[in-house]
């Protein structure tokens, strides 16, 4: 089988999720033309009706997704640009992430809503966001933001068959910058689980979406200076994999976590409070982050637009000196 | 509500002009007397120290029966706001129920004490959880309309708010949406004059949220929130119609806040007495017995004896609530995801 971008990797699994479900539809603005990123392209024309543009207003994606959730549709809403996510924050943290909690399991929410995240394109400060923090605080969502096309074709069918509202991150940057045979990929991904995507003995690099790419290039490099790295590749946010998180952490002792969303109040700190809490006494180095800088978004102009996002090189700097210590 | 028995068995036909049959006035007038009663109780609860919270309906009892009583049950969805209990009542809410719910019992089946008070929610009722952010059940409601017509199902959804909630981007996002796919859904406006105590002219600078409408291009109503039978006389044709297929339908009902905003609310600081008696003389449940005793529908002994059996459902209705188990400490674990 011919190798998948990640584009072409989601919009495959929406077509064959489609067909094998008629509950399903898609909603969100211009997806009836395809997208602005052609994510949907092709699909109107072949599901009549179930491809829906919405109005201009991301309360509304969400809250009707809700709705029809709730119903017994299997809505899976666009939101074309992460950054414009917020104004329906409300109906995903207010509600969704709590329908089964408030009614113990007797009204549940099968629905995902897909976004767009992430920089090193030029999208300037609404284009380019980091979401995930505000989200992954929120108990009773899921959030998942992969790598890989096997992965974004595992997961988005794994999030589509979820009972669970699922914030289903895919980095802009990524989408035709990745290839991969979709067939045959390492194992099937699934809610919950992380992987290991690079096994090294001096230290363990925590990373998603387009970090995990920079992160893996820089354990390429660091292995030229016989630097060893484990790459874990987190792929759901939350819940986190506690599990793969403090083996690797404990397997390395040095630990190192990378992120392209803000330092402060990003998942970094929350990954660190965990290794320091259950594999203190494992660790040879304090735990280091690599993040961008406490400044509200990504500035538009290219040389601060690559100041502000971690790369390999950074990285591998970062990298150095924990395996130095 | 356990069957209130009067003394002949009444007439299902529909009397002419009112589109309601004896029977079904009979149950109107239970359902808003049980409403009432259950929120003078709540009060009652409220003063004794058993029950932290009320909001209550009080004053709206006929806007809530009359509207909920267009639905067909089972079928069609509510996405109530939470002053509602008269439209759960008439959708199957005992007053049992109602008493766990006000209590935050174990067993409450809206939230299982989750919630506070007044957050209704029962799927088997097709009753939509709702949370405390006011005018979020309107996308809500728009959506379960969206997948009710995909599905080609004649399912009607009806949701509710108050005045001061029309504020709110989502009402105005699921107007718009339900007009531009003409989904089966009912608005219902209780507009109380009120919200906490901000008049409506600080809410809005028309006289009626249902000249809204026309802005997105819906059919609008208001009515007579104090009345009842017309009440029921105008939602049932919307609803109805919506059933049709002819799209969503705003209906605002003029009622009033009888009480404070809730138990924890001083009205005094911005209510003019005056006005709360003016209104008081328009009480729904007074204005509903003195039309059918006037119109001999009813006789006054069959009134009182509705009266009766309501008082001694809720005097059994508490007393067996307040011995129901509470949620345990560890109860507010689970339940966070479904499981698939
Ligand atoms: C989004 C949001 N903001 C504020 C509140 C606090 N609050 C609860 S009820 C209320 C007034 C609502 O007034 P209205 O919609 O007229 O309904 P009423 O209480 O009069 O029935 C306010 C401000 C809230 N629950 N939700
Ligand atoms: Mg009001």
């Amino acid at each position: 089988m011919a190798q998948a971008s990640v584009i072409e990797a989601i919009r495959s699994t929406l077509d064959e999720e489609l067909a094998a479900d008629e509950r399903m539809f898609i909603l969100g603005e211009d997806v009836e033309a395809g997208g602005v990123f052609r994510a949907t392209d092709g699909l109107a024309a072949k599901y009549p009706g179930r491809i829906i543009d919405s109005p201009l207003a991301e309360s509304s994606i969400i809250g009707l997704s809700i709705g029809a959730a709730h119903y017994g549709m299997r809505p899976v809403a666009e939101i074309q640009f992460a950054d414009f996510i917020h104004s329906g924050f409300d109906q995903l943290c207010s509600e969704a992430s709590r329908w089964c909690y408030r009614t113990k399991g007797d009204a549940y929410l099968p629905m995902v809503v897909r976004t767009p995240w992430g920089g090193g394109v030029h999208g300037g400060q609404h284009h380019s966001q980091s979401i995930e923090a505000y989200y992954t605080h929120m108990p009773g969502l899921k959030v998942i933001a992969p790598a890989f096309p096997a992965d974004y074709r595992s997961l988005l069918k794994a999030a589509i068959a979820d009972p669970n509202p699922v914030l289903f991150l895919e980095h802009k940057r990524t989408y035709r910058m990745v290839r991969q045979e979709l067939e045959g990929a390492p194992a099937e991904s699934v809610i919950g689980r992380a992987r290991v995507t690079r096994r090294g003995g001096d230290l363990a690099i925590f990373a998603y979406g387009l970090m995990l790419h920079e992160s893996l290039a820089a354990a390429e490099s660091l292995a030229g200076e016989g630097i060893e790295c484990t790459v874990v590749d987190l792929l759901t946010l939350l819940p986190l994999d506690r599990e793969t998180i403090l083996e690797a952490a404990k397997a390395t002792g040095k630990v190192l976590i990378v992120h392209e969303d803000t330092l402060t109040g990003g998942l970094g700190g929350e990954i660190a409070a965990l290794i320091a809490e259950h594999a203190f006494e494992y660790l040879d180095a304090p735990i280091r982050r690599v993040a961008a800088p406490d400044i509200p978004a990504m500035p538009y102009h290219h040389a601060m637009e690559s100041f502000f996002m971690p790369d390999a090189a950074k990285i591998a700097a970062a990298a150095r000196e924990l395996a130095a210590y | 509500m356990t069957a209130v028995r009067p003394r002949r068995v009444r007439s299902q036909k529909p009397i002419d002009d009112l589109l309601l049959s004896e029977h079904q006035l009979e149950e109107m007038y239970s359902y808003m007397l049980l409403a009432r009663r259950i929120n003078e109780r709540s009060l009652a609860l409220n003063r004794q120290g058993r029950a932290p919270f009320v909001i209550a309906g009080v004053g709206q009892e006929a806007a809530q029966v009359g509207a909920a009583m267009s639905l067909r049950k089972g079928v069609d969805y509510l996405a109530p706001y939470y002053r509602d209990l008269g439209m759960n009542l008439v959708l199957g809410m005992s007053a049992r129920e109602a008493m766990l719910n006000l209590l935050g019992k174990r067993d409450d089946p809206n939230s299982y004490g989750r919630q506070m008070p007044s957050h209704w929610g029962n799927s088997s009722r097709h009753i939509v959880t709702q949370s405390s952010v006011v005018t979020t059940q309107f996308l809500h409601a728009a959506g379960i309309a969206l997948g009710a017509k995909m599905r080609k199902d004649p399912v009607v959804v009806m949701t509710c708010c108050g005045e001061g909630s029309t504020s709110k981007g989502d009402f105005h996002e699921a107007l718009n949406f339900a007009a531009i796919h003409k989904l089966p859904v009912v608005f219902y406006v209780e507009n109380n004059g009120y919200a906490i105590s901000e008049r409506t002219e600080k809410e809005m600078p028309l006289e009626h949220v249902a000249d809204r409408a026309r802005g997105y291009g819906i059919q609008s109503a208001v009515v007579d929130g104090m009345d009842a039978i017309a009440v029921y006389q105008n939602v049932r044709p919307a609803v109805d119609q919506a059933r049709r297929g002819g799209g969503p339908f705003l209906i605002e009902a003029k009622c009033y806040r009888l009480w404070p905003h809730s138990s924890d609310d001083d009205d005094s600081r911005y209510r003019p007495k005056k006005e709360l008696e003016e209104w008081a003389r328009k009480d729904p449940l007074k204005l509903f017995r003195e039309r059918v005793e006037n119109d001999g529908i009813f006789p006054r002994a069959d009134l009182d004896e509705i009266e009766e059996k309501t008082e001694a459902e809720i005097r059994e209705a508490t007393q067996w609530a307040l011995m129901q188990p509470d949620p345990a400490p560890e109860d507010a674990l689970g339940f966070v995801y479904k499981e698939a």
